[in-house]
């Protein structure tokens, strides 16, 4: 509980109490409420293009928390990831037309729907593990892309699927203003309920799983039944995602949810921190960010007279990629406990102040 | 039923599957004696191949010149990855060494894409005759030069392997690390080489491919299609490699002509070996020939 609003310097935990909190301090506590506060006015204040970057950021970051508890807690590989987040956005669109359920239910539906098919392909996990795992999922993002493109009744085939925008009570939030509440609420919550999660029984069987199996089983968790467990969760939060996504843009095609979209949603988890819910968000903001800055830096060069290279301007495509793939190999190389750990030596340096070594 | 378009594909799937079976000894090779799953191994092709066209078509170089120097390059580049980026990675947990690779993978490919364009380019004439009659089967000269590139590269890794000291300081290096270190062997070198070799063979694979289908894009396609040919076979068999590749392939044709004759689903070429590497998963984790884990506590 937060008693206190400083907390002394060395990190002294009495209760279990204490070291299950979510916020540590009073005065993180406080922060946090004062940022939502103040993202809860950014729509009257920023410009369109912030709010569209922090949607983005809103619907990737649930889908990534998904991947960090599954990878980052559970120790499990996905490489499917980008596949069940494509499901969720179709499963929405499905459930609200053909059903005729209001999209405010159909979103939770549609994660409910993906956990199952999430369940599904994670059975191999009841076997095998680690690298076996990895190329299990890696055939499962296959197959459900290509039961997108076959699907007619369901995705719309290679027409796509077109989403209604979100409405409550005859409100419709149809533009990216109003958008950003439904994508702030969806993310405030899904972050409590993720942060809340690992301070449960089954989170901690969770790490449990992760940190070593065999002493996990030996001490009374069902292996089984964690690893599916942790699968599920991991695609109900993609589904989620994938259906915030959909009902946001409003139309979903079957492009957009290849692996190249697993990996970024690995690279999220590993450059925020594997096993770290708030290191997810910063590794989300990082990689949406990052594309941006890259197109932002090419657009300044062309200006200037030295720097309109046309291989480099009209290369901006390949670039972008390829510093995502380079991010990721720089990240495991020289931090590979991520940007949630970097924060963390940040804050001690000035605790500690000026002893931080 | 067409039995001649039947024996056809058969006899298609059979070469491109040898071409499966090179590639997925090459991912073998490094999976055992480095203990990383390459996802980058599509890539070594795609490099392979288009480093070879740059040699054929900027440099005007006559083909085995430009073939003999793309394998240079190729052993120099797999070398390098291993030692820059591969090396500070060794003792890490399994999903960062996975996520290199992958991370490599992405960016290599964008990188050729920005050097070379996204359109498929095809090689200058090699052969003077394109196809052969055997048994009243049109076979491409290209096949023929695969098959016998792949059945060679197979007898030398027999040969490499057996007989050669270096290639008894993989396996000694495969079979454990101490040990072999312990005898004097430099494990550092054995990962380098085991790269090396991988890329060379990998582009040879590349180059012969690109040399049939011209060289695109989808040429990294390969490094995936081979997940479920060594799954099949076992990920630490070499013959496994060899046997998952072929099997993978002709099921890939079959899958194709029964696509194609009756079901009319579409795709089923691509999406056929998932389904059994996930099958496979499911009943035979450890393949048809690979060694069981065994893990104590």
């Amino acid at each position: 509980m937060s008693t206190t609003s400083m907390r002394p310097c060395g990190d002294f935990r009495t209760s279990y109490q204490q070291d299950t909190t979510i916020f540590e301090t009073k005065f993180i506590w406080a922060a946090t409420c004062a940022l939502i506060a103040a993202l809860c006015a950014a729509p009257f204040i920023l410009d369109e293009y912030y709010i569209s970057l922090f949607i983005q950021v809103a619907y990737l970051g649930v889908a990534a928390l998904g991947l960090n508890i599954l990878v980052g807690f559970t120790g499990q590989i996905s490489l499917g990831h980008g596949a069940f987040f494509g499901f969720g956005a179709f499963a929405s669109a499905w459930i609200n037309t053909t059903l005729h359920i209001p999209v405010f239910f159909a979103i939770p539906l549609a994660g409910f729907m993906t956990m199952a098919v999430g369940m599904m392909f994670g059975l191999p996990a009841a076997r095998i593990k680690g690298l076996y795992l990895a190329i299990a999922t890696l055939a499962s993002q296959f197959i459900i892309e290509d039961f997108f493109a076959r699907a007619d009744w369901f995705s719309g085939g290679s027409s796509g699927a077109m989403a209604e925008p979100v409405d409550i009570f005859g409100f419709v939030f149809d533009t990216d203003q109003s958008f950003f509440y439904i994508a702030l609420f969806a993310l405030v919550s899904m972050y409590i309920w993720g942060s809340n999660l690992m301070r449960s029984r089954d989170g901690r069987a969770f790490v449990a799983v992760r940190d070593h199996y065999l002493s996990a089983e030996i001490m009374g968790i069902n292996l089984t039944k964690y690893r599916l467990l942790s699968f599920g969760i991991s695609a109900f939060y993609a589904g989620i995602g994938g259906a915030l996504y959909g009902h946001y843009l409003g139309y979903v095609s079957a492009e957009g949810f290849t692996i190249m979209l697993s990996i970024q949603f690995l690279a999220m988890c590993i450059i925020g921190g594997l096993g770290s819910i708030k290191g997810t968000l910063m590794g989300v903001i990082f990689m949406v960010l990052l594309p941006e800055s890259l197109e932002g830096i090419v657009g300044m060069m062309k200006e200037t007279d030295w720097g309109n290279i046309p291989a480099v301007v009209d290369g901006v495509a390949y670039l972008k990629e390829m510093s995502i793939g380079a991010v990721i190999i720089l990240f495991l190389i020289f931090e590979p406990e991520g940007l949630a750990h970097r924060w963390q030596q940040i804050k001690n340096y000035w605790k500690f102040y000026p002893f931080s070594y | 039923m067409n039995f001649e378009l039947l024996t056809q594909l058969i006899i298609n799937g059979l070469i491109v599957g040898l071409l499966y079976g090179v590639v997925g000894m090459c991912f073998v090779l490094v999976y055992k004696s480095t203990q990383i799953v390459n996802f980058c191994q599509g890539e070594f092709l795609l490099i392979g191949a288009w480093v070879c066209w740059a040699f054929l078509v900027y440099l005007q170089l006559p083909f085995i010149v430009g073939f003999l120097l793309t394998l240079v390059f190729m052993a120099g580049f797999g070398m390098l990855l291993q030692m820059i980026v591969l090396r500070p990675m060794i003792g890490e947990p399994i999903i960062s060494v996975i996520m290199v690779t992958i991370g490599l993978s992405m960016f290599f490919q964008a990188l050729m894409k920005w050097i070379f364009g996204v359109s498929a380019e095809s090689y200058p004439k090699v052969f003077s005759q394109e196809t052969f009659e055997i048994f009243g089967l049109r076979v491409e000269a290209a096949y023929l030069m695969s098959t016998g590139f792949a059945l060679v590269i197979m007898a030398a890794f027999y040969w490499f392997f057996k007989y050669s000291k270096q290639g008894l300081a993989m396996r000694a290096t495969a079979f454990d690390q101490q040990v072999a270190q312990s005898l004097g062997i430099s494990v550092k070198r054995v990962f380098a080489m085991s790269w090396a070799i991988a890329a060379t063979v990998s582009a040879t694979a590349g180059v012969v491919i690109g040399m049939v289908n011209g060289v695109s894009d989808s040429l990294s396609v390969i490094g995936i299609k081979v997940f479920p040919a060594v799954i099949l076979g076992g990920l630490d068999s070499i013959i496994g490699a060899i046997v998952g590749g072929l099997i993978i392939g002709v099921l890939e044709n079959v899958a194709e002509f029964f696509d194609g004759q009756y079901l009319h689903w579409g795709n089923l070429y691509d999406i056929a070996p998932f389904y059994v590497l996930l099958i496979i998963l499911w009943f035979k984790p450890y393949g048809l020939f690979g060694t069981k884990d065994i893990e104590r506590i």
